[in-house]
């Protein structure tokens, strides 16, 4: 997984609440077997008509924002369905941090093990970096700082400390858990005395 | 200390807790399906690892398969190749399989509970975000993402994180034509989408007490639209009835232990929960959705709300867009929506009782001349159930179609959707933009709220079908 330490953007704004994964990704492209190639049908509803043709007006398809890396959404950002593909869809794009006042809880954990940064930040601090967003100027995320940079502004956010670091590092999840293999031995020889019908 | 049941499960599953109380889970059932599996193998092979228990592992094939004549197989090249991945990698890391023409085969959460597999005060995860459905029989269940889905066949646990607790108490009786699909609609109307997030619900008070299995299994799989981890009910006697002599089930004296250890699955009478919230079931009526948010809400007998009378800014721009997208009016009445398709089935309202609720209401009627409508059974067992019953016959005289078992309409990834501005009364669970195909309208309604639609041809109150 790639490290994600600084990252540098003209952000694009979606200031809808309760996007959910059906919008970022629909059912027809989790066909698919693959994680990769998800990009160009991101929010494929709202970027595409039904012929297939690019909506000019939506954010994405425009200059520079088909080009950010930052989101910055409405809250509740990633309800409904557990699919990665969402997640694997922003990737694709290009795009590596979301910012929301909320996120949806299993979304919200899929980013973290892809390399994207989800940032909860309030309703008023959106507004201010979405300033940028109508300028078309750049703010920068740093994550080892926890900051948000913004013309000679910043602004501070939270993150889990371990979820932090493996953003940082970059770290494969299942490597670490099986190195705890004695734990989950010792633990499973316990159930099977203690519960010995699972 | 005292404990909610949650607690009780959460502190039996802990195989190793971090200073930061980042937590390995011990996951004791695993269902796994097509759709968000096949990068979880192919990470697997890549690394070289192997399954860890694979017996604590079943998979079946249900998103994607055809629901009509399945004899000569699945002709969408893309669905094909995902079944026969899932098949091969059941294969290569043996892996039980329920395959698309076996009987057993259904839609997950069906069939876990079905055959015993799903099982009181264990931790299931699937990929698939309507897990939540199993916390109807005590077991702290939820969704999963695909790289989750490779941990924990690798490890046959999960990093988490512990969420709070919340409960939800529903008081008093029901009232007629209301069912537990309204009762979750109801919740999530009242906390919101988002009411959940970061908590794990306990559902209690004497209205879920007195709920069958069945219904609750309704609750607790759209507790998920409401944002929470897991949803949950405390297993009773009808619990463990219902778990006596499934195939999966424990056996002779593993019975009499596993009951044991079910019958101290229970929030402690001074357990603290973080929220709490009270709910009348006299105040709820027979309701559907408007717009493109299961918290959209409204009882049959009320109107479209007026996004003008809306304080909330983003609110109020999300209520227009919704209204627009299902092609509504502002204050025009519920039943004067009509509706083109029907669709009674999914993980939310698949099941036979489900079934036979709406056969009883169906039974000698028509459907509406210009409504089409469809059934398709939860499983292949539910199905066969069915037609022992002559449920199928009930559907089929009334001029609904008898499909094969699948989620289809559902989220429509099979051939099952909607068209552009075509409108569905849906026993299913989610009415975002887009899902049950593009443009697609969906209105979410319980079993019985469907037949009345489908009679009329109309969003109708159930309570006037005899």
């Amino acid at each position: 997984m790639e490290k994600f330490i600084k990252l540098k953007s003209i952000p694009a704004h979606i200031p809808l609440m309760n996007i959910d994964t059906d919008m970022i990704i629909p059912k027809q492209f989790l066909k698919t077997i693959k994680r990769t190639g998800l990009g160009k049908s991101l929010f494929y509803e709202m970027r595409y008509d039904e012929s297939g043709k690019l909506i000019d007006k939506f954010i994405l398809n425009n200059d520079p924002y088909s080009k950010s890396k930052i989101l910055l959404a409405g809250k509740n950002f990633g309800c409904g369905s557990s699919r990665e593909h969402a997640p694997w869809a922003l990737l694709d794009f290009g795009i590596r941090c979301v910012i929301s006042p909320s996120f949806a809880d299993i979304f919200y954990n899929n980013c973290f093990n892809n390399g994207i940064l989800p940032i909860i930040i309030d309703e008023k601090s959106i507004q201010e970096l979405s300033e940028y967003f109508k300028r078309k100027e750049e703010i920068e995320v740093d994550l080892n700082e926890q900051i948000i940079l913004y013309g000679n502004k910043k602004l501070t956010f939270d993150i889990e400390p371990a979820k932090k670091k493996r953003l940082l590092e970059g770290l494969d999840n299942i490597g670490l858990s099986l190195k705890k293999i004695p734990n989950i031995e010792k633990f499973e020889n316990s159930m099977n005395k203690t519960k010995p019908w699972i | 200390m005292s404990k909610t049941l949650y607690d009780k499960i959460w502190d039996d599953h802990l195989v190793h807790e971090d200073n930061d109380g980042t937590a390995l889970l011990y996951v004791d059932r695993h269902l796994v399906h097509e759709v968000t599996s096949p990068q979880a193998f192919e990470g697997l092979r890549i690394q070289g690892r192997q399954v860890r228990k694979p017996k604590l592992t079943l998979a079946v094939p249900d998103h994607n398969v055809p629901t009509t004549d399945r004899s000569k197989g699945i002709s969408d090249k893309q669905s094909k190749i995902q079944v026969d991945t899932l098949r091969n990698n059941c294969k290569e890391f043996g892996i039980n399989l329920f395959d698309v023409n076996d009987k057993r085969q259904g839609i997950v959460h069906i069939i876990g509970p079905e055959q015993g597999f799903t099982q009181p005060g264990t931790v299931i995860v699937c990929g698939d975000s309507h897990t939540a459905t199993h916390g109807a029989f005590g077991s702290l269940a939820f969704g999963i993402g695909t790289s989750e889905v490779e941990h924990v066949l690798a490890t046959q646990t999960l990093i988490q994180k512990k969420s709070k607790n919340f409960r939800v108490n529903v008081n008093g009786s029901l009232p007629a034509g209301v069912t537990s699909k309204d009762v979750i609609l109801k919740i999530i109307g009242t906390i919101g989408t988002a009411g959940g997030t970061g908590y794990v619900i306990e559902f209690a008070g004497e209205v879920i007490r007195n709920l069958s299995v069945e219904q609750r299994m309704t609750i607790c799989n759209m507790t998920i639209e409401a944002g929470a981890r897991a949803g949950l009910i405390a297993p009773d006697d009808k619990t463990i009835e219902y778990f006596k002599d499934r195939p999966m089930s424990p056996k002779g004296e593993n019975w009499t232990k596993a009951v044991a250890h079910w019958k101290k699955l229970f929030s402690d009478s001074d357990a603290k929960f973080d929220k709490e919230v009270n709910i009348d079931a006299k105040d709820i009526e027979p309701l559907v959705t408007w717009g493109t948010s299961p918290q959209d809400v409204s009882p049959i007998t009320g109107e479209v709300p007026d996004p003008e009378k809306e304080k909330d800014k983003d609110r109020r721009t999300a209520m227009y867009r919704s209204l627009e997208y299902m092609g509504l009016k502002p204050k025009m009445k519920i039943s004067d929506i009509k509706v083109d398709k029907i669709f009674i089935g999914s993980c939310t309202n698949g099941r036979i009782e489900d079934l036979r609720l709406a056969a009883k209401l169906l039974k000698g009627k028509k459907i509406a001349s210009d409504v089409s409508a469809m059934v398709v059974p939860g499983s292949g067992l539910v199905k066969k159930q069915a037609e022992e019953e002559g449920i199928d016959k009930v559907f089929k005289n009334a001029g609904f179609e008898w499909r094969e078992p699948g989620c289809s309409m559902c989220l429509g990834m099979n051939e099952d959707q909607l068209s552009s501005k075509e409108r569905c009364a849906s026993t299913s669970n989610r009415n975002f933009e887009g899902r049950q195909g593009r443009g697609g309208r969906t209105h979410l309604v319980s079993p019985g709220m469907a037949v009345a639609a489908a009679i009329k041809g109309y969003l109708a109150d159930v309570r006037e079908i005899n």
